[in-house]
């Protein structure tokens, strides 16, 4: 096959694999790029902010998006897996299952079905703070621009109510699974992450306590697109919290959990502790941390956030987590390191900032890799022609994410035989 | 596309709701007889199959120009794109059916408007062609070679691209040539392992494409991407050559530590920096400078000048790491030794924590957190003074050898490096920005700088560890590269990477008064010697802060200028206000907004069923640093009550993709308010908004107080004119 004809195929199509088939793209290449969830985007299109500057994720993933409409050279998939990789750098057989949508391409998103739909699931893109339909938009301004069902909460004995409220012929409810066979001369793995399913941290609290939510509910609870319009609210009584702790470290920097850092958690909480004090200045944000982890000039952010008032940094390692008798309220008991011993307090609310988990340490991918003992890919075991970017190798931020699938563009490039 | 080849034809789209909430009849005789567009056909679904069958046909048989009245041009972008015809979409559904009460009249009138609006852009925007440029040049330069240079020289030659490689030094390879040995670079990111430069400077020295010139200094680059003549110097001797791309990755140098004096540096010979350390391990032993002696008790004092205001506003990242490899030189040198690290925080993010581990694991480093307060010669020893430690309040620890954990300094902190000969100056803009560093202000696109086709990468960037600069090498290369195949087409690059038109001005209405050349974000156009402005097109990115800038509106894209857009403003009807206190009075506002950012908030904003002031026609901007205030005048002198611009949020932290556009236009309509006081307007009618693209909640009620504050002004007075 002559190398100007081959593709790549990018799997993941969050921050690191939208750029990556971006960059590909835009140098006059094929890329195929497929995404398990209905929507391309990943995980910060459930970001309110990105640190350091507070700027939405939404404005990047316009122009990203808009990039993907103007160019012929990228076809995406979504609901779609990589089942099957065969052959090796520069001749890989690849195959893909398509998860049926039950929605065609023929959908306006006017929103007909979801109304007329009896049956609801919870939703996933805002860490199940909130109900949808089992039809739904992901979220509003999800790309592609396209209504979903979900045959999970789909109860399907209503009579078709969906098919019948849509005036557009996009409902396909026997839509079936599909299987797409690819030939590729190079892969970039962008699989993302997740986060750690921190209710295995008993002394933490999670889904025992009330009260106590994820750093990723807290982005969801202060978007304007998420479960609550925006206003950050605890989730027993929907009151505005006005003394939160972020926990720093759950689960990460752990040998019962996770050994290593998470790297984005640090950043996180101070931003999000931005999110409480802009929605009320009188609230308090107290981060309970070990070490406080701000790279290069995101020190500044540092500086900008430990200066607000209301903020207070408390060096200590959280011993537990618990409901504060006859009340909602959360009461916190640190250690604290620096010679002030045992510290309790009680919050209103508590924020775990739970560290990332790769995606493939859950679902590996169809491929003989090597993967450490966390399920990270070890990149220089990785056979030729296939690359790993992003929280693949090791947990990183977005801007670390953008780089790594900037220059994975080019070595996938080079590995069809350059040019 | 000349005159007598256009064929038009309008499509109105009934779906989504559009015409439950329209007359169509009158929206179709409006098309015709005032947006004259002869051909109007109606259609329940225009994107079903049955719709596009329907404008195919037409295509078929010559309709060339087509008016697309449905959905906002963000969806549906597949089903009518047609290459090689002219298509403007009219916002009938976010914009209107969605956001306005059916049936009403306001709504109708806004439904009209759209359509006039559309008809008018239709009839004066064309088809554009590619600039042409001349043959370019395909040579990379790669300023720097260490890992991030070495990097990107590599991986731009195995691409195929010629690169020339210009190191000031003698030897390529910078810091990471000097190490002893590298923190972890792989798995199992717990163990010491070689430079990965010195293998990287092996496969440069040994890649044909790449042309390495050491010893050599970078005195100018002039021209434009793709035509950009370089000059260097080696040994005295000039040279110049022509590249099309450049990758900057001029590094670092270690921070002076003289002036670090409460830190010991320089009062006793026993305090040395990191790199000092590092040359002592590499010569393979580190010793007192004072008596030669091994070191028995070695204290690391991290942030030495990092993290403080007083000298660098910023962590310097390798650090911490460097700290921990270097205390287990000093164990592996002398396992009776014992290295104490004082930190404020241990920053060794992601996996590089397994290290870490690693190090804590030796029971001769000792880690401790300590705000160090002073470093004291004593009795031949070092007494490091600290407070704040895990230990206690006030603490002392006696040293053989202290190792000052010095930061980054990026080579841009001082000096241009890059010696552009361009108008706007010889460096990288914003770089106070970064602190010196040659950092992009997106996060979302990490290589972007004000020089198009210039790339920064590794530790001037950012500061950064060393597989992490080879990572960025690559990703700068990849850019390069992309912009040298966009330049040859004739294409933008990023962030309008798809688009082929560009400035086409005028030059005879040119009154030179300076100020294209002075506001374009990217130094894209230069002067004679007469002072009259021309463009360098292979700067240009397509953003049209020009076309904004110019008092005489002389300068035009293919399917933007500032004729379409007053074209637009002129073709709206504006109604006669019979009774101003009427809450129903048609006081008729113009919006200009961001396309990036206030339009898809629009789009939101509709998609959660919110209200719009039916007074509003918006008008989306390539970017607000477009926005000429001719338009004012266009819609004033016309009876527009009021105009509102809805830009995105500038400052330090600017979101603008084109860097300046909605401060510019912030900028410009501070000049309004005079002319407006002149005229006896009120300077309120025209006001501008910093919105952020997730912020569509906030718009109908920021919206509505504007509509509600031009109805307090009252009407236009130029109405009755």
């Amino acid at each position: 096959m002559n190398a100007a004809d081959q593709k790549i195929l990018v799997i993941g199509g969050g921050m690191s694999g939208l750029t990556a088939a971006l960059e590909a793209a835009e140098a006059g290449t094929q890329v195929i790029l497929v995404e398990k969830e209905p929507y391309l985007g990943g995980r910060v299109a459930q970001l309110h902010r990105y640190f350091p500057k507070l700027c939405p994720p939404t404005c990047g993933l316009e122009i990203n998006f808009r990039r993907i409409r103007e160019n012929p050279n990228i076809t995406f998939y979504t609901l779609a897996e990589v089942t099957q990789i065969s052959g090796s750098a520069g001749n890989f057989d690849v195959t893909v299952t398509l998860k049926p949508r039950y929605v065609n391409d023929r959908c306006v998103a006017c929103n007909a079905c979801a109304e007329a739909c009896p049956a609801e699931r919870v939703n996933t893109f805002n860490y199940g703070l909130d109900k949808t339909k089992a039809a739904y938009l992901p979220y509003d301004m999800a790309f592609p621009f396209k209504y979903v069902i979900d045959p999970e909460a789909c109860v399907g004995d209503c009579g078709q109510k969906c098919k019948e409220a849509c005036a557009y012929e996009a409902i396909e409810l026997d839509m079936q699974p599909q299987t797409l066979n690819f030939q590729v001369g190079a892969i970039v793995l962008s699989g993302g992450w997740e986060l750690y399913d921190i209710s295995q941290a008993d002394n933490l609290g999670f889904g025992r306590v009330k009260n106590v939510i994820t750093n990723m509910q807290m982005e969801r609870l202060a978007a304007s697109n998420g479960p609550t319009g925006g206003k950050i609210l605890r989730p027993s009584d929907g009151a505005a919290p006005k003394k939160v702790a972020f926990v720093q470290c759950a689960g990460s920097r752990d040998e019962n959990h996770l050994p290593y850092c998470s790297y984005i958690c640090c950043m996180a909480s101070l931003k999000q502790a931005t999110y409480l004090l802009e929605q009320d200045p009188e609230a308090e944000a107290h981060i309970y941390y070990i070490d406080l982890r701000c790279p290069g000039r995101y020190e500044q952010f540092l500086w900008k956030v430990r200066d607000m008032a209301g903020v207070k940094l408390i060096r200590g390692k959280i011993a537990k987590v618990e409901q504060e008798v006859g009340s909602d309220n959360v009461v916190v008991t640190a250690e604290n390191t620096l010679g002030e011993g045992k510290l309790t307090a009680a919050y209103d609310l508590v924020v775990l900032a739970v560290g990332m988990v790769p995606s493939t340490k859950n679902a590996p991918l169809p491929l003989p890799l090597s993967y450490t003992p966390e399920g990270f890919i070890i990149p220089e075991l990785l056979p030729d022609g296939i690359t790993a970017v992003g929280s693949m190798k090791s947990p990183l931020d977005v801007a670390k994410s953008v780089q790594e699938g900037t220059g994975a563009a080019l070595k996938s490039l080079i590995s069809l035989g350059g040019r | 596309m000349a005159l007598e080849e256009r064929k038009y034809a309008a499509y109105l789209c009934k779906g989504c709701g559009i015409g439950a909430a329209l007359n169509f009849e009158s929206l179709a005789k409006i098309t015709k007889k005032e947006g004259k567009i002869p051909e109007v056909k109606e259609h329940d679904i225009l994107c079903s199959p049955d719709g596009l069958e329907m404008i195919r046909k037409d295509m078929a048989e010559g309709f060339n120009c087509l008016l697309i009245a449905a959905c906002s041009p963000r969806v549906k972008y597949e089903e009518f794109d047609f290459p090689g015809t002219l298509v403007e979409r009219v916002n009938l559904r976010e914009l209107v059916a969605w956001t306005q009460e059916p049936n009403e009249e306001p709504t109708q009138m806004l439904a009209e408007d759209y359509i006039r609006m559309g008809a008018a852009k239709l009839k004066k925007a064309d088809l554009p062609e590619p600039w042409q440029t001349e043959p370019i040049s395909k040579t990379i330069l790669v300023i720097g070679g260490g890992a991030a240079g070495l990097s990107a020289a590599l991986t731009a030659a195995r691409q195929g691209y010629p690169v020339v490689l210009v190191e000031k030094e003698a030897q390529l390879g910078g810091y990471g040539a000097k190490l002893y040995k590298s923190t972890p670079t792989g798995y199992p990111y717990s163990a010491l392992v070689d430079s990965p430069v010195h293998a990287l400077v092996k496969e440069v020295v040994a890649e044909p494409k790449i042309k390495v010139m050491t010893g050599t200094e970078l005195v100018q680059c002039a021209g434009q991407p793709g035509l950009l003549d370089v000059t260097v110097s080696r040994g005295g001797e000039e040279e110049t050559f022509r590249a099309g791309a450049i990758v900057l990755a001029a590094g670092w140098r270690p921070y002076d530590a003289s002036k670090l004096d409460k830190l010991g540096y320089g009062l006793s010979p026993d305090v040395v920096t990191n790199v000092e350390l590092e040359e002592m391990a590499r010569k393979g032993k580190i010793t007192r400078p004072s008596d030669g002696k091994a070191p028995q008790q070695v204290v690391f004092i991290q942030c030495a000048g990092s993290r403080d205001p007083e000298h660098l506003p910023y962590c310097s990242d390798f650090c911490c790491a460097t700290s921990l490899k270097q205390a287990l030189y000093v164990r592996q040198q002398n396992p009776e030794a014992v290295a104490m690290i004082l930190y404020k925080d241990m920053r060794v993010p992601g996996v590089a924590e397994l290290f870490y581990k690693e190090a804590q694991s030796d029971p001769g480093v000792m880690l401790t957190k300590a705000e160090v307060t002073q470093v004291e010669p004593r009795g031949g020893k070092l007494l490091v003074k600290a407070t704040d430690s895990l230990l206690g309040q006030n603490v002392a620890f006696e040293a053989d050898l202290v190792v000052l954990a010095t930061g980054m300094v990026p080579a841009t902190a001082d000096n241009p490096v890059l010696n552009l000969d361009y108008r706007q100056g010889p460096g990288l803009p914003d770089l106070e920005l970064y602190n010196g560093f040659a950092d992009s202000n997106f996060i979302c696109f990490q290589y972007e700088t004000r020089r198009t086709a210039i790339y920064a990468a590794g530790a001037v960037r950012q500061a950064m560890r060393m597989p992490a600069a080879i990572e960025d090498g690559a990703g700068a290369a990849m850019k390069a590269i992309q912009a040298l195949q966009h330049i040859e087409a004739g294409v933008a690059v990023h962030p309008r990477a798809w688009d082929i038109t560009f400035p086409d001005p005028f030059m005879q209405r040119c009154t030179q008064c300076k100020r294209c050349t002075e506001e374009c974000p990217f130094g894209a156009i230069e002067e004679d010697e007469k002072g009259t402005p021309f463009y360098k097109i292979n700067r240009c990115r397509r953003c049209a802060t020009c076309m904004g800038a110019c008092p005489e509106r002389i300068v035009n894209f293919k399917d933007y200028s500032v004729d379409i857009i007053g074209s637009m403003i002129k073709a709206l009807e504006v109604p006669e206000i019979e009774d101003e206190e009427d809450p129903k009075a048609p006081f008729m506002i113009v919006g200009l907004v961001c396309e990036n950012d206030a339009y898809p908030a629009l789009d939101a904003l509709a998609q959660h069923r919110l209200k719009l002031p039916p007074n509003i026609r918006f008008i989306p901007l390539r970017c607000m640093g477009s926005f000429n205030l001719v338009w004012v005048s266009d819609a004033l002198s016309r009876g527009v009550d009021g105009l509102v611009l809805l830009g995105c949020k500038y400052g330090d932290d600017y979101q603008c993709h084109f860097a300046k556009g909605s401060e510019l236009c912030a900028y410009r309509l501070t000049k309004l308010s005079e002319t407006l006081d002149k005229l006896g307007l009120e300077a309120d009618r025209v006001q501008q908004f910093q919105i952020a693209i997730s912020e569509f909640d906030r718009l109908p009620s920021l919206l509505q107080e504007f509509v509600d504050r031009v109805r307090e002004i009252g009407p236009n007075p130029f109405k009755e004119m």
